[in-house]
Formats: C-alpha cells, structure tokens, sequence
C-alpha cells in the first residue's frame, strides 16, 4: 500500500513540477538579457527573495522583512478566516434547520452575496478607517459566504433514512442535532471551510491595499508604486506557496476527521 | 378486549395519503394479530401497502383511521421495542460498525462497559468481528445488512421490521442471510414482520404468511406455513405451497 502510494507520489510530483519548470523556461527566455523588459527575469526575481527572506543582497528598507510582511498576513487571514467561521457556521446550522430563522434571514443574505468583496473596501475605509481592521473586515466577508453556504447546503441535505433510523434506535428529538444533522454535515462543512480559507487568501491583498503598513499585500502595493516589480512578484509567490501549505494542512485535518467519507478518507 | 398474548394488534387500519390533491388509499381497513415470537411475513405486489403498513407498526406513519397496539398500548412515535430494518440499510457512515451497533444502546445513556459488552456480542453474532472498525462505505450489501440487524438486535427490540431487506443483495448472500436470520430468531424468540415480494422466501422464513393486494391495498389471505424446520425449497410440500402462494398471487 505505502510503496503503491510512493511511486504514484513520486510520479505525481514530477508531472505537477513540470508546468512550472516550463514555465520558468519560458519566463527566463522571454525576459533576460533584454534591457528595457518591464518584467523582470526569473534569477532577478528569485535574488530579490532571497534578500527580502534572509537580506544581505541588495540591504535597503526591504531586506530581511518578508517574515514580518508573513505574519501579518497569515494572523489577518486566519483571525479574519476564525471569525467568519464562528459566524457563519451557527448561523448556516440555524438557517438551515430552523424554517422561522431561514425565512427571516435568507433572502437579505442571499442578497448581499453576489456584491463583491471588493466593492465593500471603500465602505469598509469608511467605517472602519484605514488601517488593518479594513483589512480584517474584508478577509473576514471573503471567508464568511463559501462557509455559511456550505453550511446551510449540508445540515439541509441530509438523509431522512438517518433520522428515522436515529429515532427507532431510541435517540430523542432534541438530541438529533447532535447526533445526526452535525456528522452528517461534516463534509459539506469541511468543504465550506476549505473554500473560505481559500478565499480569505484571496481576499488578503485587496484587503491590505486599505493603507496597512505590514503585510505581503501592502508591500505589493508599495513596491508597484516604486516600480520594485521583483518585489510585486515575491510577494504573489509568497502568497501562493502559504496558501497552498495551509489548504494542504487543511485537507490533511480533514483526511484525519472525515476517514469515514468515500469523498475525503 | 385483546388477547393478552398478542404483542400487537391491528384493527381496522385505513392510511390515506394526500398525493397532488387527490387522495391514495394505501392500506384500507387492515386486521391483523401477532403473537409474541411469531415470524409473519407480509407478501404481495409492489404498491400493495406492505412498507405503508410496517411503517405504521413502526410509528413513522399514523393510521387515518383505525388503532395499532403493541401489549395493548397504542403505539406512538418510534422507539427501540420496534427495530427497524430498511432496505436501503439507513447505517450512520461516520460511525464504524461497532459503533453503529453500539448506537442505541449508548443513545438510550447505557453505562459505557455495557455498551461495549453488548456491542462486541451482536457484531459477533453476525460474524462481523474482523470489520468491527471498518466504515459502512467499506462493507459490501450484505455485510451492512447486518450491521443493521445487529444494531437493532443491541437495542434489545422485541418486535423488528423488516422491509425487503435482502432484496437488494444478490442470491448467495441473500441465502446466507436468510439462514442467519432463522439461527438468530430461534435464539432470541423474537417476533419478527418481514416484507417481501418473494413467494419462496415467505416460505422459506415464516410461521404465517399475510397475503396483500393493491388498488386499494388490503390483506387478502393469512395462512400458517405447517412446512416443519429447517424446510428444503426442492421438497414437494415446499412446491405445493409455492404453487398455492403464486396462483393467490396472480389472481388478484
Ligand atoms: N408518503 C407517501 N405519499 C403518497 N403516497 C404514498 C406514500 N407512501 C406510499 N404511498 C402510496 O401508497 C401505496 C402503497 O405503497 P407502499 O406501502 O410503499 O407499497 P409496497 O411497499 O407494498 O410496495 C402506493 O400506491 C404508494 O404510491
Ligand atoms: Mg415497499
């Protein structure tokens, strides 16, 4: 099984490296050793994260912050991502189990999902000032959707066979949520979360263009308006390969929690 | 008054349905008496009120008209006295098949050292025991079939409702079942209502046989199966009463 699961692994690897590799290629022929190219090559790009990881390269303003810029992105990102989950789950498992509260509630947020998260940054400004609770706000909306609809689709949709099969076996009414509707939502909630997470780092560039002074959106701004474009393109690396780990460590939770599932385990 | 030996009594049970406004009569003017220990097959054509009438024993429908009582109390919403077996299995898949047979037990807040005595001596009764940690997902038909007897076999059900259980499984396990089945009632005296649209099955399994026909659904015949156990399908008598079900059957 593992040595099965190892050379498939191996293989996968290889043919996921290779679209970027070629990529690369491309990159790299298409740009260096021409003197007025606006994109700057790969090995430029690359020296230039190197200073901003570790400095001693270029030691300007820039060397040596990129782990600052990180943190404060991640903590918004997973402060804005943990508070829309403590929202939105309740609320999903309330609209979606309680007809009084779905009726009541529905249909307002229903109309506020199709407006973009980006169209709230100039009221987000407006309420919140500018600065990092902007920030916040917007990461927190960008998560709070995909959560609340997953939520919602996965207490509504589970089997009927599961409850009647819960009360003959002597589970009272009160009781089923607990013991039905919330395991048997787990996996559209784990997918909602997944999605939110996801979204929250999508999120976190408009976000920090809200005039925060930290930040792996902030420094992208920044470095735009000072024509750094290896620092633009550190920083979209940067937020890439954190996303991608944090939705890997998501999905491993989720491996753990839902091995029960044919769509996860 | 009932006979104070009949775990359940019916009487008279009519079920309409509301259907795109017109009224279905599911099951009209049922009657029926089952003694405790008692294994009843119900059988007739689909759409003749068999799941409408277990469904109501079991307290997921109520009657339009007329009572059904078990030891003479009428019955109510569902309970564990009356264990259900539904053809589609209806297992918790989050839970493992120890747990899913420890469910009502430890719903019903037995001591945990109980549940799990009770829930290791039905997976084994059913000869799970090597898949006790495994998830429904990972168990062929059969197996999960009887995950879902253990289950309410743990909950200590006097009466269990099946509903075309084997039906979806294929001949060989179908028989195996059908055998483990007959071991487990002769050991635990329970009183068993089985649904099924197989003649040689009723035969096979019952003490009685409830005939049911359609349009509106009703019972037509109750007979004693006299066959002695265990009963051979390639035995004459067995043929004869094959014979007698199916032209009942055909008639109607
Ligand atoms: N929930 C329901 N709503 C409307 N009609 C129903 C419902 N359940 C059963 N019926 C109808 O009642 C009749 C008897 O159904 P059923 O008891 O399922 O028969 P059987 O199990 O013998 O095939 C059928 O005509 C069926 O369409
Ligand atoms: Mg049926």
């Amino acid at each position: 099984m593992s040595a099965r699961f190892s050379r498939a692994g191996t293989q996968n690897i290889a043919l996921a490296l290779c679209a970027p590799v070629l990529f690369l290629i491309f990159w790299h022929f298409s740009t260096s050793g021409r003197a007025f190219s606006l994109i700057p090559p790969p090995l430029d790009v690359g020296k230039q994260l190197w200073d901003l990881a570790f400095g001693g390269v270029w030691d300007d303003l820039y060397s040596g912050t990129l782990l600052e810029h990180a943190v404060a992105s991640v903590s918004r990102v997973y402060g804005g991502f943990l508070l829309a989950a403590a929202c939105a789950l309740p609320l999903g498992m309330l609209i979606g189990r309680v007809a009084l509260v779905r009726a009541a509630l529905d249909p307002t947020l229903q109309l506020m999902r199709p407006i973009p998260v980006t169209a709230w940054l100039p009221l987000a400004m407006i309420v919140f000032g500018i600065g990092p609770t902007s920030a916040f706000f917007l990461v927190f909306l960008g998560a709070f959707y995909p959560i609340l609809v997953n939520t919602i689709f996965g207490v509504r949709n589970v089997e009927p066979r599961l409850f009647e099969a819960a009360v003959m076996l002597g589970v009272s009414p009160s009781a089923l949520f607990w013991k039905v509707v919330l395991p048997a939502s787990l996996p559209s909630i784990f997918t909602g979360l997944r999605l939110g997470l996801g979204f929250a780092w999508v999120v976190i560039v408009v976000g920090e263009m809200t005039g925060v002074q930290t930040g792996l959106g902030a420094i992208i701004m920044e470095a735009r308006q000072l024509s750094r474009t290896e620092i633009v393109i550190s920083g979209m690396i940067t937020i890439g390969l954190l996303g991608y780990i944090s939705d890997y460590l998501v999905q491993l939770l989720g491996k753990r929690l839902l091995r029960w599932s044919p769509q996860h385990g | 008054m009932a006979d104070p030996l009949n775990i359940l009594d019916i009487t008279h049970v009519t079920k309409r349905f509301d259907f795109q406004d017109t009224k279905i009569v599911a099951l009209s003017d049922a009657s029926l008496e089952i003694r405790k220990g008692e294994f009843v097959c119900l059988i007739g054509p689909s759409g003749c009120g068999k799941s409408t009438l277990l469904r109501m024993i079991g307290g997921f429908e109520t009657p339009s008209e007329g009572r059904l009582a078990m030891w003479d109390t009428p019955i109510g919403a569902p309970g564990p006295d009356r264990g259900m077996v539904f053809q589609d299995y209806g297992l918790f898949p989050w839970l493992t098949v120890s747990k899913n047979v420890g469910f009502g037990p430890a719903a019903r807040g037995r001591p945990s050292a109980e549940v799990a005595e009770t829930t290791k001596r039905f997976v084994d009764m059913v000869g799970l025991t090597r898949f006790a940690d495994a998830y429904p997902h990972q168990l062929s038909g059969g197996m999960k079939q009887r995950v879902a007897i253990a289950r309410v076999l743990a909950n200590e059900a006097e009466i269990v409702l099946m509903d075309e259980p084997f039906g979806a499984l294929d001949a060989m396990t179908r028989e195996n079942l059908q055998q483990e089945l007959l071991e487990i009632w002769k050991r635990t005296k329970l009183t068993v209502i089985f649904v099924t649209h197989a003649i040689e099955e009723a035969i096979l399994l019952a003490d009685r046989i409830v005939v049911m026909s359609p349009g509106p659904g009703r019972i037509v015949a109750d007979e004693r199966v006299e066959l002695p156990r265990p009963r051979d399908p390639t035995d004459p008598d067995f043929n004869a009463l094959r014979r007698h079900f199916s032209g009942m059957l055909g008639h109607h």
